[in-house]
């Protein structure tokens, strides 16, 4: 292709392979992924951590996407963001039956309400637009905790087992079982921005005995509701694949 | 038993879709086809018909094909872009024109003309609307006058007049092999050329306009059987029509005499359900047809249309660039506490309801070097907020009717700041249904009604479900009353300022 910077076409496949590989490769793994010989991927690298794009973890070396990319991601208006999101939230709340709530992070600890779309039973319900939920207590917190690797680690993550957080990110949902509020419970997947960047959660509220079956499982049929209208929402802000 | 579907076309300014409903009014299927727009001169709109009609058919048979297996589409309904005017020939199909569109403004010279005339009051007094080029009456002159032949091939019976819903009908049951030559009473409503009260073509009306009544179709209940789509595979029945708006009330199940909707998109459209009585307006609301079921008397509303609502917030975005999408209006808003004294009136071209003041122009009122992108961010929003009061008022002093609530619908109910502005500027609960495609939901609510798909009204009301409400605050209620009357005189303002 004429006229283009090759050392920003071959940082920009580096991103692209840290972004998928959620911060589990080091130089090496990258180097072979966008086929460059380790010194120059190395180069490259050193320069996407002077601008913030890459961050590298101490101990293992592996690299994940850095605060200022994710800075550029997260330019998405939350007000942009529920007018893109709202044709999902509506029918999941529809089909599922269930509150329908979309959070962006707010912080370390908590996570704030950017969307929310009534139980469908027509009972009294206000609207809680605006207001904020502890991260670490809640499915929809924990979404985003679960995925924000390469930042600097919440002290919200801190807390919360690592391999809860990774199983969060391996599944792509995450429930909540009557942590925040007693009987209620919650199922949350994540929704991605272009990039694949995690820039939001989206999940039902309901009582506990409604999301999940006799064995405390959550019910699949409302996993695949919440997972499939995340998954929609992305592909409205220009999430691939899916 | 399989599911039974309703198969929705929403014949729109700018594309054509159809959708598929199922019993619950939940959509599960979806196709679009965007049609291009002509602009022959300044002023005037126009639409391909037969562009149009092959987008119909395109995405309807796409939708039915999109359903999973076991389910039944049974019925179909249509809604359709309301005073769009088709001629054609009924032998060929052919329009001898492209359609004029609602948008076209080429018959105001007409339109005066027709208002300066001394029996012009009769307009008024038989179709329930003053003469306006905004209705499609005038815009069938236009043709008649101005494509050659056409006046003595319409009179010969060799032309054929409807508006979109007509002239889909038409094709969808046979076209020139069959087809059924039909209009729903609420877009004949809108021809200036229909007894609103008896709802049958007024020869009187058809004298004042010139209109050989040969070319017009036969004005149908809105909810009833109008005849088999049989270009559709498999043929179904067409068994609702309803314009755009009126089908919007129906689909937010807005029934009972008060209950009213506003759609919230490029203008904002707010239409209250006034029951099987007319009411008489003096306030600058429209009376119009809201719907009929077969066999049951007419149902009226009240109409107030607003031509300039999304459309501002657009032109903050494309026209001043101050943001770079229609949402990010409410950032904007939020970054200050109120509107800083500033007053936008979006008076682009002219004021539709309650003012009718063709001559006022938009201008930004109050500025002071305390003013900030932020004040007028608000201001923009709060424009369509007032708007909608004034609107409000002039219902409720034309009606009598008090307002329970405003269910709302369109692009703009994502906006959290708008709706609790207008939830406080009208005093009132504003509330947002569960499916927010309350036009297409409307056409199929009426097919489906038809058919036996629901049972009654009482039926449809069940499946409407809240999404959000909010709910006024007494004290901002307060606060903005004081307020409304800088409103009004920004108003006054704007028309001063356009007139000549």
């Amino acid at each position: 292709m004429p006229g283009t910077v090759q050392s920003i076409e071959r940082a920009a496949a580096i991103l692209q392979v840290v972004a998928a590989s959620g911060g589990t490769l080091g130089v090496t793994d990258i180097a072979e992924a966008v086929g460059l010989a380790k010194t120059t991927a190395h180069s490259l690298l050193r320069t996407l951590l002077h601008v913030g794009f890459v961050e590298q973890d101490r101990a293992t070396g592996h690299y994940a996407v850095g605060a200022g990319l994710l800075r550029l991601g997260s330019h998405l208006d939350v007000n942009e963001l529920r007018a893109r999101s709202s044709n999902w939230a509506d029918a999941l709340a529809a089909r599922s039956g269930h509150a329908v709530r979309l959070v962006t992070p707010a912080g370390d600890d908590e996570v704030v309400v950017v969307h929310h779309v009534f139980r469908p039973d027509d009972s009294a319900q206000v609207l809680d637009v605006g207001s904020t939920l502890p991260a670490r207590s809640t499915a929809l917190g924990r979404v985003l905790l679960a995925h924000s690797l390469g930042r600097r680690t919440p002290r919200a993550a801190a807390g919360t087992a690592a391999a809860e957080l990774a199983e969060i990110r391996a599944r792509g949902w995450a429930v909540e079982r009557g942590e925040q509020h007693p009987g209620r419970g919650c199922i949350a997947a994540p929704v991605r921005a272009s990039g694949g960047l995690v820039v939001a959660a989206l999940g039902i509220n309901g009582p506990v005995t409604s999301l999940f079956d006799g064995r405390g499982a959550p019910r699949p049929l409302l996993v695949g509701m919440v997972t499939d209208a995340a998954a929609g929402v992305s592909r409205e802000l220009g999430a691939g694949g899916g | 038993m399989a599911d039974r579907y309703v198969l929705a076309v929403d014949q729109g300014t700018t594309s054509t879709r159809s959708l598929v409903f199922d019993r619950g009014g939940r959509m599960v299927a979806v196709r679009q086809r965007e049609h291009r727009q002509y602009f022959p001169k300044p002023g005037w709109v126009e639409h391909d018909p037969m562009e149009i009609w092959a987008n119909t058919q395109r995405t309807a048979a796409q939708v039915l094909a999109d359903l999973p297996g076991g389910g039944e589409v049974v019925a179909l309904g249509i809604a359709n872009q309301r005073e769009t005017t088709v001629v054609w020939d009924r032998a060929t199909g052919r329009p001898v024109t492209r359609a004029l569109v609602w948008q076209d403004t080429r018959t105001a010279d007409l339109v005066a003309e027709l208002a300066a005339r001394p029996d012009a009051a009769l307009v008024a007094e038989r179709s329930g609307m003053a003469i306006a080029g905004y209705f499609s009456g005038p815009r069938l002159r236009w043709i008649l006058d101005h494509v050659p032949r056409a006046r003595e091939r319409a009179e010969r019976g060799e032309l054929l007049f409807g508006t979109m819903e007509t002239w889909l009908i038409w094709n969808l049951t046979g076209g020139p092999d069959g087809g059924v030559h039909v209009t729903d009473v609420t877009n004949a409503s809108r021809t200036l050329l229909m007894d609103v009260r008896s709802c049958r073509w007024d020869p009187d009306l058809l004298a004042f306009f010139d209109i050989p009544a040969a070319m017009l179709p036969e004005i149908r209940p809105s909810v009833g059987v109008l005849g088999l789509a049989t270009a559709l595979s498999p043929a179904l029945p067409i068994a609702g029509a309803l314009g755009d708006q009126q089908a919007a009330l129906f689909g937010q199940a807005c029934f009972a005499p008060g209950e009213a909707k506003c759609t919230y998109g490029t203008g904002s459209f707010l239409l209250q359900n006034t029951g099987t009585e007319l009411v008489r307006t003096r306030s600058g609301s429209i009376s119009t047809v809201a719907y009929q079921l077969a066999g049951e008397p007419v149902h009226y509303a009240l109409e107030g249309s607003v031509a300039v609502a999304g459309a501002l917030v657009q032109w903050l975005r494309d026209g001043l660039g101050m943001i770079s999408s229609a949402a990010e209006v409410e950032t904007l808003a939020r970054t200050v506490a109120d509107n800083g004294g500033c007053y936008v009136v979006p008076a682009f071209s002219g004021l539709l309801a309650p003012h009718w003041r063709g001559e006022a122009r938009g201008l930004v009122a109050g500025l002071t070097s305390y003013v900030t992108k932020g004040h007028l961010a608000r201001a923009v929003l709060e424009a369509t907020g007032w708007q909608t009061r004034d609107v409000v008022q002039a219902m409720a002093a034309d009606s009598g009717l008090s307002l329970p609530a405003l269910r709302v619908d369109g692009g703009m109910t994502t906006n959290n700041l708008l709706m609790q502005f207008v939830a406080d500027a009208l005093d009132t609960p504003v509330v947002r249904p569960m499916v927010g495609e309350t036009v297409s939901l409307g056409a199929a609510y009426a097919a489906g009604l038809a058919v036996g798909v629901w049972s009654d009204v009482e039926a449809l009301r069940r499946n409407w479900h809240r999404a959000a409400q909010w709910t006024p605050s007494p004290v901002r209620s307060l606060a903005l009353t004081a307020e409304y009357p800088r409103w009004e005189r920004a108003v006054e303002l704007s028309i001063a300022w356009g007139a000549p």
